[in-house]
């Protein structure tokens, strides 16, 4: 309950719900519409530069970490790749080495063809038996583990390999031993087109250990295929020698390649692999792109973290700086309608003032009378009695006294009428009544000042279905300020026209002083005056203006300096209910 | 005493002015500035009454005129319920004025002190 009671205090006090009732000034601001553009532009334009730099910089980061990646991959490959074609080439120079450096004879020498074996495999390693074996095929020396002397070999592919190309290279296979291992042949070319093949088995075991002693990431992997996709070398977790490898055999490069793929199990995998020459052998290097991105998954930890971090404080101060920003226009605007009001009310009052005091001089009149009357009827009572009695002047003086009586009710029935008009009720208007109505109030001032009061209001302007009192109050306020812009001997010219079928025009010309076209901009400001000072409020024309509005009639307004105004009120026929208005 | 009076009410100025002459002064009375004009032409007058508004023309420009005409003619003026201002305005404060409705004492009373000012017996 607290925490929402905290909200509550929170909650700026223009989305409290706390209307500004204000007439005519009413339209002014709708706050919370105010709040969210505020807030939403800002939000705009602070955080989607943000959001775009901070995913570009993702972007870019992603590919150079994946760059990288892959190039190393493609150096790990490129250089695993060189080891194990050294090691093969390097046995292979050493048989090469031995058929040129001995002869055909010497080679047959058990003896002498256990020594060389023994060489190699303290020189180079891995050597496990040498055999020599004449052009049609058959072994003639061998030395090693079994006992192959006579073995005829002529049927095998591999003979018929080196026979045509001069060396051969085999895939690994387990032999008799059931160990892997592979086969090293040279062919040596002798006189009369014969010759003879030394063959070594070669232990694959130094090349699985460079391959294992890779440094693979995480659970990555480092082995030989055959061009067949066959498993050549121990693999961690790719299959067992010999098995098909779980991925496809990639196409033929000199150069090594990286590429990236999907394993079975939907692994991502980013795959090197080097085609190793001379051999069936292709070395591959797999690794799991998930172990391999690891420094990348934290990296994008912290960029997520710093943008939502960030985000979130600009929008805590967005939110802050605009809820901060609407309040203090709104309780400024609150502020300013309630001088506004006191104005108006003000205003209301110098108008009621007017008007009593037109009213006053108006029955001062006729009071005058009846009280020069009533006191010559005392005259003639106290010191004329006989006269007075006899020739019937009491009676014409109590006349006259009726008379002015009768004066005055008019006066306060037109007043009265006057005021029970000033209600908001619509009501069905005859023009021309309300015309004579408002002028009743200013006939005399325009009497006195010699004003000369011209109403043309033609016979088919039909009746207004409108707000009585607005019309009042809005043709009161022009008059008076074109009474106010003349001098005296001036001409006031009102005309009504029907423009279309909907609304009239009315003009009041006046032949005053003029609105300078800078003025002119500014007449329906609340506060704008040129009457400071001389009892101007500035608020007659704003007041006016807001009431035309709130009976969906228009104003214009033309002048020339020096030779008067003219306003055109466009009124509509019939204004309906709120929202409704024609 | 000779008294002018003008008012644009001519039942006002009328009785006002019989009232007068009931008292004794001898009192004529116009309506519009011109007749006052006139009158001042054709009569000499000791005091002139006139009311501040008028049509056309206010009591006070037409002081200026009668004054041109007469100048020994003393004023004393009548003014409805807020003009005053206008009164004070155009007029020295030497001079009289009643607001209207007048009471036929006071107006008495003010004449026989302008009338004691020109030394004119009343």
């Amino acid at each position: 309950m607290a925490i929402f009671q905290l909200l509550e205090n929170l909650r700026p006090q223009f989305l409290k719900g706390e209307r500004i009732e204000a007439d005519h000034f009413r339209y002014l601001f709708n706050y919370p519409r105010l709040w969210q553009v505020a807030i939403a532009l800002m939000a705009t334009v602070a955080v989607v530069p943000l959001v775009c730099v901070t995913v570009f910089d993702y972007r870019v980061t992603q590919h150079a970490l994946k760059s990288e990646i892959l190039l190393r991959t493609s150096r790990l490959a490129s250089n695993s790749k060189r080891s194990i074609a050294f090691f093969l080439e390097a046995r292979k120079s050493a048989l090469d080495f031995i058929v040129h450096d001995n002869d055909p004879e010497a080679l047959q020498n058990t003896t002498r063809l256990q020594r060389i074996l023994e060489d190699l495999d303290s020189g180079f390693g891995g050597f496990v038996d040498l055999g020599v074996i004449d052009d049609q095929g058959r072994q003639v020396t061998y030395v090693g583990p079994y006992r192959f002397e006579g073995k005829d070999y002529s049927p095998q592919a591999w003979f018929q390999e080196v026979v045509e190309q001069g060396i051969h290279i085999s895939d690994v296979f387990l032999g008799y031993r059931k160990v892997p291992h592979l086969v090293i042949a040279v062919k040596y070319p002798l006189a009369k087109g014969s010759f003879y093949v030394l063959r070594a088995t070669i232990d694959t075991g130094p090349y699985n250990r460079i391959l294992s002693e890779l440094e693979v990431s995480g659970s990555g992997d480092a082995f030989l295929i055959n061009q067949a996709g066959i498993i050549q070398t121990p693999t961690r977790s790719s299959g067992e020698v010999f098995e098909k490898a779980p991925l496809p055999v990639p196409p033929y490069s000199e150069h090594t390649e990286v590429y990236e793929t999907t394993a079975a199990n939907g692994v991502p995998l980013i795959v090197g692999y080097a085609y190793i020459p001379s051999t069936q052998f292709i070395l591959m290097i797999v690794k799991k792109t998930d172990q391999v991105m690891q420094a990348w998954y934290a990296t994008r930890i912290d960029f997520i973290s710093f943008l939502v971090v960030s985000v979130a404080v600009i929008l805590t101060v967005i939110l802050a700086v605009a809820t901060y920003l609407v309040n203090s226009v709104y309780l400024t605007d609150r502020k300013r309608l309630m001088t506004l009001h006191a104005q108006e009310y003000a205003s209301k009052l110098a108008s009621i003032g007017r008007l009593a005091a037109g009213v006053a001089h108006e029955i001062n009149n006729p009071l005058a009378i009846i009280n020069e009357k009533a006191g010559l009827m005392r005259d003639l009572m106290l010191i004329k009695k006989k006269d007075a009695l006899e020739d019937g002047r009491l009676l014409r003086e109590t006349d006259a006294i009726i008379s002015s009586v009768e004066r005055c009710g008019t006066i306060t029935k037109r007043l009265l009428s006057f005021a029970r008009h000033m209600d908001t009720r619509r009501k069905t208007i005859l023009l021309p009544e309300l015309m004579e109505e408002v002028l009743g109030f200013l006939g005399k001032e325009a009497e006195y000042r010699s004003i000369e009061v011209t109403v043309d209001i033609p016979d088919d302007i039909p009746t207004l279905y409108t707000d009585r009192g607005k019309l009042q109050q809005i043709f009161l306020n022009i008059i008076n300020n074109a009474f106010a812009a003349m001098e005296d001997g001036g001409q006031l010219t009102i005309r009504a026209s029907r423009v279309d079928p909907d609304h009239v025009a009315v003009s009041v010309r006046d032949t005053g002083c003029g609105i300078s076209p800078n003025d002119l901009k500014q007449i329906y400001d609340p506060f704008f005056s040129t009457k400071t000072g001389k009892g101007g409020t500035g608020l007659g024309l704003s007041i006016t203006y807001g009431l035309i509005g709130e009976i969906g009639g228009q104003i214009d307004v033309e002048s020339q300096v020096g030779e008067g105004t003219c306003f055109t009120v466009k009124l509509p026929l019939r204004i309906e209910e709120k929202g409704e208005a024609k | 005493m000779r008294v002018l009076l003008v008012d644009d009410e001519e039942e006002f100025v009328a009785t006002l002015a019989e009232r007068l002459r009931i008292r004794g002064i001898e009192a004529d009375w116009a309506t519009t500035a011109d007749e006052g004009l006139q009158r001042v032409v054709e009569t000499q007058y000791d005091i002139a009454v006139l009311d501040v508004k008028m049509p056309k023309i206010s009591g006070i420009d037409l002081k200026a005129k009668i004054q041109a005409l007469s100048p020994a003619t003393k004023f004393i003026f009548l003014t409805g319920h807020g003009s005053e201002k206008d009164f004070i305005a155009g007029t020295s404060i030497s001079e009289f004025y009643l607001i209207k409705p007048v009471q036929i004492d006071d107006l008495m009373e003010k004449l026989q002190t302008a009338a004691g000012q020109t030394g004119t017996p009343s």
